[in-house]
């Protein structure tokens, strides 16, 4: 997809000013952060979980190429193949060779982000290839044109009013008299026309949520089910997965599942937690006779051996987003990519540049809150600020910023002259402000007055007043 | 990171050193006042060392560490000699206690002084609480009040029940909690400044929060928090005294305006 986080700043102002987004986006504390909250809460000791997650990512990390390999190894030996792609462009056509080998014309596909980050979708439609999202909210921005605009909820910008407008144009051609209907009735519709995809698909793509090197699975979670339909149905089965998916084992897996789904939504396992360990065996009921695993770098190796390495512990659950206010105020389309909120104010960066996300991290309060609700703890608002660090080394922050910061370092380390100065300021501003006792509008203080009333300093400031009282 | 006991000598009062923040130094005097008067209420000395400035956050979380570590070393130095270092921010007190061993990683001289003045630095109320086992204050508020707990205190400083307990111990002061009080109010440093929209989006749902719950008056433990939401009040027309914690709980806040009001509306 096209990049736009350059545009961040008015992309954010349109979010600000989106009526239906506004009213979409406050369905993220009820929906999301209450129920995390109560799932962490029911959790014996969540806090050594989380630890335990971030100990095994970073074990895994550490001896990557070989968990990796061991992984390739069980899934050749269950009968399927392993696909190593360095980047996107290479992955997307690992993909479309293998739908034409497998002679396809219609291909489901159940969540992934993996996909949405190497833009697959355009390239299978490219190549004259059907492809039908099968995730509700996937489908939904499907039909919509639209990117996720979260990475486990994809279509949570959207109100039930657009889904049931959209439904209206694409399966009734408009005709629909009822404008607004209830969510279950848009559910059972939007299965009975997925449903006859699935039957008739002749390759499944799905994402991964982790890969077990142990035992050569691949491990999806989804709630609908639509993940299982996609790998079992159709005659090939096809996972695009990063490389930093790959676990030890299946106890390993089992401490990151029960971290990913009480982070993601609250919920103690998620509906479906499949395991796809290679093609049908001979006496299997179902299952595709062709399973192909297509390990994707795109970018990752050279963060596994930079210094923003903890970001590969990513399991994708979304709680960052979730529990961002600036994410709560505008939510992802504004960031511009396909990650957004904290994770992606990182990701982005890392995958496309520094120099065409410059506001991604500094968009950040560094409140600290996404780190700590992160369920491997990343240290989220320390890579953001590494980052910014970056950008300044680089001379990517505006020299603006750069020469306000020297000016204010000069006076800061000079204590004498700094309190002669700000005494001079509290001093005047005191004078005209006090009476009021705030400014609405204050020269150098746009930034603040725009949106606020900037509060008048008291008059003298405290190391005046405190000489003055002859203390030390 | 594991505080430190005292260095005082058993049975001597802790010598403190108060930083009192850039944002308190220049707007709020006040503020300083207050801290100093619970300090000594609780049995310390204070002092306030002179050659003090601002903590440096600015430019470490505009990732200008080299500016960042010159104003820290100025603090570690003016401030290493004292028994605690107690910041009436948690944010800035965050700044000394988990990011200043940060910015010194790799200097073994510094980073051992860095480390040792984290390990005494405390925000104010914590401190009272928690070291200096305060649970009462002589002070008396008329009003409904509810508090914000800003990011840095809450989730750098451990900063939560302290002030409430102290502010439950406030005569004539009724506490009530309102929804969402953890989350950021929108200030963020340079953040509010760099992104008004957002971060008036942001404080605008935190003085809708603070508003919903009835109470006439909105506490903080930082300065930088309550100009901002102060000043998003008073564009909206909400009607909220904003005051600093150690105000209330110092009995000083019938000495001056809430914050953002003028003269005529001391109480």
């Amino acid at each position: 997809m096209e990049i736009t986080s350059q545009a961040f700043k008015s992309q954010a102002r349109g979010a600000l000013a989106d009526e239906q987004l506004q009213q979409a986006l406050t369905r993220l504390k009820t929906g999301f952060i209450d129920k995390r909250l109560d799932a962490v809460n029911r959790y014996p000791d969540f806090e050594a979980l989380r630890e335990q997650g971030a100990r095994i990512k970073d074990h895994t990390l550490a001896h990557l190429d070989s968990y990796l390999e061991r992984f390739e190894s069980r899934v050749t030996e269950a009968g399927g193949q392993v696909h190593w792609a360095p980047d996107g462009t290479s992955a997307c056509r690992t993909i479309v060779d293998i739908c034409r080998h497998a002679e396809a014309r219609r291909v489901t596909k159940s969540k992934t982000m993996a996909g949405e980050e190497i833009a697959l979708n355009q390239a299978l439609e490219a190549a004259d290839l059907e492809v039908v999202e099968t995730d509700l909210g996937e489908y939904i921005i499907q039909l919509a044109k639209e990117p996720p605009s979260h990475i486990i909820a994809p279509a949570v910008h959207k109100t039930r009013q657009q889904i049931s407008e959209l439904f209206d144009t694409y399966h009734h051609r408009g005709a629909l008299k009822a404008k607004l209907r209830e969510v279950s009735e848009l559910v059972t519709e939007a299965r009975k026309v997925l449903r006859e995809q699935f039957l008739s698909a002749d390759v499944g793509i799905t994402g991964a949520n982790f890969l077990v090197a142990e035992t050569g699975s691949v491990i999806t979670v989804t709630n609908e089910g639509n993940a299982e339909l996609t790998n079992t149905l159709p005659r090939v089965h096809i996972v695009i997965a990063g490389i930093e998916k790959v676990v030890p084992d299946l106890d390993d897996a089992d401490v990151l599942l029960r971290l990913l789904a009480r982070s993601a939504t609250g919920q103690a396992m998620s509906a479906y937690t499949t395991l796809s360990s290679g093609p049908r065996r001979p006496d299997d009921l179902d299952g595709p006779t062709e399973f192909h695993v297509v390990l994707m770098d795109n970018g990752r190796s050279k963060t596994l051996g930079g210094e923003f390495r903890q970001m590969l512990r990513c399991i994708r659950c979304g709680a960052c987003l979730n529990h961002c206010p600036v994410y709560g105020a505008i939510g992802g389309h504004a960031y511009g990519w396909v990650y957004s909120g904290p994770m992606g104010a990182v990701l982005t960066p890392l995958s496309v540049g520094l120099d065409k996300s410059l506001d991604l991290p500094n968009a950040c309060t560094l409140n600290g809150r996404c780190g700590a609700v992160c369920p491997v703890k990343i240290p989220l608002p320390d890579l953001l600020r590494d980052l910014r660090e970056r950008q300044y080394e680089q001379k990517l922050t505006p020299s603006a910023t750069r020469y306000g910061l020297s000016a204010w370092a000069f006076l800061a380390r000079r204590p004498r002259l700094y309190q002669w100065a700000t005494g001079l300021a509290a001093r005047a501003l005191s004078l005209v402000g006090a009476r009021r006792g705030a400014f609405r509008r204050l020269p150098l203080a746009g930034g603040w007055t725009s949106v606020r009333d900037f509060p008048a300093p008291q008059g003298r400031t405290f190391m005046q007043a405190w000489r003055r009282q002859g203390r030390r | 990171m594991q505080p430190t006991a005292s260095t005082a000598p058993e049975g001597q009062a802790p010598r403190v050193g108060l930083l009192v923040t850039c944002l308190a130094d220049l707007f709020r005097p006040s503020v300083g006042f207050a801290a100093v008067k619970l300090l000594e209420q609780s049995g310390c000395r204070v002092e306030v060392p002179e050659l003090q400035t601002c903590c440096g956050q600015p430019a470490y979380n505009s990732g200008d560490a080299g500016h960042a570590r010159a104003v820290a070393r100025q603090v570690i130095s003016a401030f290493e000699g004292y028994d605690y270092v107690v910041v009436p921010s948690g944010s800035c007190g965050g700044m000394v206690r988990t990011h200043y061993p940060d910015l010194f990683q790799g200097d073994a001289q510094w980073l051992g002084r860095a480390k040792q003045v984290a390990a005494k630095t405390y925000e104010l109320t914590s401190f009272l609480v928690d070291i200096m086992g305060a649970t009462r204050v002589e002070a008396r508020y008329r009003g409904n009040a509810t508090y914000h707990d800003a990011c840095a205190g809450l989730r750098e400083m451990g900063v939560k029940a302290q002030p409430r307990r102290l502010l439950h111990a406030v005569d004539g002061l009724n506490l009530t909690e309102m929804d969402a009080t953890e989350v950021c109010c929108g200030f963020g440093g340079t953040f509010c400044v760099k992104y008004p929209e957002i971060s008036g989006h942001m404080a605008a749902d935190k003085a809708r929060h603070a508003h919903d719950t009835g109470a006439d008056t909105l506490l903080a433990g930082d300065l930088g928090c309550l100009m901002n939401i102060a000043g998003r009040m008073r564009r909206l027309g909400i009607d909220m005294r904003c005051y600093h914690v150690a105000e209330v709980l110092a009995d000083m806040a019938s000495e001056t305006a809430p914050i953002g009001r003028g003269e005529a509306e001391k109480r």
